[in-house]
């Protein structure tokens, strides 16, 4: 490691120490001004996470970060990477190489995860959300709100974003990240009024010629009974064919879990993409599970047979491309994973804008009409 | 140690004697119980003339139901599942599907025909429950594009009558797709102005309903059909309540504004044709 990173190192330290009152006084702010959380996630997102180390490093505090089982062997050997940085140089050849091996640990830990894992990954609470992203991308970004018939969707949020000279409306669901957050985003799951406010921002987005992004990240649609009686799946249904006749281009990004019909209902695009470590399936492996087995027990079993990984997705030509996370998960360095997303939005609107209106409209209804495999 | 021991094995009684009524002469309502001659019930558009149960029939029954002298041209009779997925729980999907395939003499889970309903045009796809629970996979995806499309290009008023379960587990990611597929060609015949009406059946859950169901120009619902987004039991798990009675029954459907009327079953003919007729097809 060259020896410039080390000033660096320690006030960022210092810094994720103070950052920590401020999650706590989170659900205060929360209160008092409900949107107040995305900003909150933006300062979490610049304060506390500068640089990927010095999250699992600093051992004399604990861990910010959940570790999940396979991720703690790595977390061991940074912690003993850190303790061996106040004793010896970092030009020792000991230290050198304990740092070559927690590379190579985390690529081989990383290349070989099983689907269970991914998915494990997908869910990981540290994982950058919808609204994380958007503020780190966007230079500038107006929150819209409303479905204009019942209410406001905390679950499903949208807006107007610029990124440089590049106008984006913006929908995805929207997870929270402690209890009260969480309770408040109903964990990422949209009732109908958030499938119609996320239409109605595309329909405002057509009118003005301004292209959509599609942030994925929901366990499915809420499964409650005001969402059915004010027709959940008559609202994802209306999406999904109201999507397909969108003249502005549609970009679908599965950051997340992208389970079902909830995540279908924002999922119809020109182009369909999934971050590496993400799901993306008609069911939840769990539920799966529960179904076919008739207990929880084989949700391992489930996701290897559902064949929900983004490598798997695009095998089987059901998304069109993956995008690379930083070594180790998004959550490991989500400034690193909001850039390259920046860039692949910026550059996949310049080349749909190429297309022509009624090209892109029958290349995206073509493209899901050759989905399937039957036998004739 | 028993007490008794059976001296044979088996049933022993000789094959001449034993006294059995043929198959099929007498209908049990399972509603009300009512034994009522199966000849009598098919007359009555296979419900009940008793309490009006409607009793969940497939394909062939709505087809010779409704098609003018059961006469119509069956589209993609013969498209079968894949496997593409390689999907295996206790049982490997192909030998599910050859099973069931065996079991109902049914080839998946829907079938489509065109014909003439009271004189008019009009392309008919219907899901058959017994078909793994009427899920939908890439054949009823497959089948009901088609479908679609035959009645977008013929100009002919489609009916599609959903009975499912949902999505196609076992064809995970694929069968997802295919609720954006059906939308997909929905919305071109939305575009041509040719008329789709979906007739909502007991049972329409799942991705059914999140996809083409709901979709109708004319949304209808047979009485009493459970319809809805997420079933009853996982609702009952997430609220962690009861649900009130008639909770996603058609006609708590139609009080939330997402059915344009309930038709019983007999009544089913006359209201499509006239519904399709003023529209001018």
């Amino acid at each position: 490691m060259e020896p410039a990173d080390q000033p660096d190192k320690k006030p960022a330290k210092r810094k994720a120490k103070i950052a920590k009152p401020a999650i706590e006084a989170k659900p205060k702010a929360e209160k008092a001004k409900p949107d107040a959380d995305s900003i909150v996630s933006k300062v979490l997102l610049i304060e506390q996470l500068p640089a990927p180390s010095p999250l699992h490093t600093d051992i004399a505090s604990p861990p910010a970060l959940m570790l999940l089982e396979f991720e703690k062997p790595i977390a061991a050997l940074e912690a003993r990477i850190n303790e061996m940085r106040a004793l010896v140089s970092e030009e020792d050849e000991m230290f050198k190489q304990l740092e070559e091996r927690l590379k190579s640990l985390k690529k081989e830990t990383f290349a070989r995860l099983t689907p269970w894992q991914r998915v494990q990954v997908s869910r990981h609470p540290d994982r950058p959300y919808t609204l994380d992203y958007i503020q780190t991308i966007c230079d500038e970004f107006i929150e819209l709100h409303g479905d204009r018939n019942v209410g406001d969707d905390k679950a499903m949020i949208g807006g107007l974003g610029r990124i440089g000279d590049q106008s984006i409306m913006f929908v995805g669901q929207q997870k929270g990240r402690n209890t009260k957050q969480r309770q408040f985003r109903n964990f990422g799951m949209a009732n109908p009024e958030g499938y119609r406010k996320a239409l109605r921002l595309m329909k405002t987005a057509e009118k003005f010629g301004v292209p959509i992004v599609c942030l994925i990240d929901t366990p499915g649609a809420f499964p409650g009974l005001e969402a059915e009686e004010r027709g959940q799946g008559e609202a994802i249904a209306r999406n999904l064919r109201e999507m397909f006749m969108l003249t502005v281009p549609v970009i679908c990004i599965v950051i997340g879990e992208g389970a079902s019909g909830g995540a279908l209902g924002i999922g119809i695009g020109d182009r369909v993409l999934m971050l590496e470590n993400t799901w993306y399936s008609v069911i939840s492996p769990e539920s799966c599970s529960s179904i076919l087995w008739r207990s929880w027990d084989y949700k391992e079993l489930a996701a290897e047979a559902l064949k929900l990984t983004a490598k798997d997705m695009l095998k089987a030509g059901l998304v069109d491309d993956i995008i690379k996370e930083p070594l180790g998960g998004a959550h490991t360095d989500p400034v690193a994973m909001a850039k390259k997303l920046k860039k692949v939005i910026l550059d996949q609107v310049a080349e749909l804008s190429l297309l022509s209106v009624d090209d892109r409209i029958s290349q995206r209804i073509d493209k899901f009409s050759a989905m399937g495999v039957v036998v004739e | 140690m028993a007490w008794f021991n059976r001296e044979k094995k088996g049933i022993v009684t000789p094959t001449e004697m034993k006294r059995e009524a043929p198959d099929g002469l007498w209908y049990k309502c399972p509603e009300c119980k009512t034994v009522t001659l199966s000849k009598t019930h098919a007359d009555n558009a296979y419900c009940c003339p008793n309490c009006n149960y409607h009793t969940k029939v497939g394909s062939m029954q709505y087809f010779s139901l409704l098609f003018d002298n059961d006469e119509f041209t069956e589209l993609d009779a013969d498209m079968i599942s894949g496997d593409p997925l390689e999907f295996k729980d206790t049982k490997a999907y192909p030998d599910r599907i050859k099973a069931t395939i065996v079991k109902t003499g049914l080839k998946d889970a829907l079938r489509s025909a065109h014909g003439l309903v009271g004189g008019h045009k009009m392309v008919i796809a219907c899901m058959d429950f017994e078909f793994i629970g009427g899920s939908m996979g890439s054949v009823v995806g497959e089948k009901l594009a088609r479908a679609i499309d035959y009645g977008r290009i013929n100009r002919a008023p489609v009916l599609v009558i959903a009975r499912s379960g949902g999505a196609r587990m076992m064809e995970a990611g694929y069968s997802l797709m295919q609720m954006a597929k059906t939308s997909a060609k929905l919305a071109l015949l939305d575009k041509a102005g040719v008329p789709y009406i979906s007739l909502l059946t007991d049972p329409t859950t799942g991705g059914v309903t999140a996809s083409f169901a709901m979709l109708g120009d004319f949304n209808l619902a047979e009485p009493k059909s459970l319809i809805g987004f997420a079933g009853p039991r996982v609702i009952r798990e997430t609220i962690g309540k009861d649900l009130p009675e008639g909770f996603q029954s058609a006609e708590f459907l139609l009080e939330h504004g997402f059915v344009d009327f309930i038709v019983p079953r007999q009544e089913l003919k006359d209201k499509l044709v006239s519904l399709v007729a003023m529209l001018g097809f």
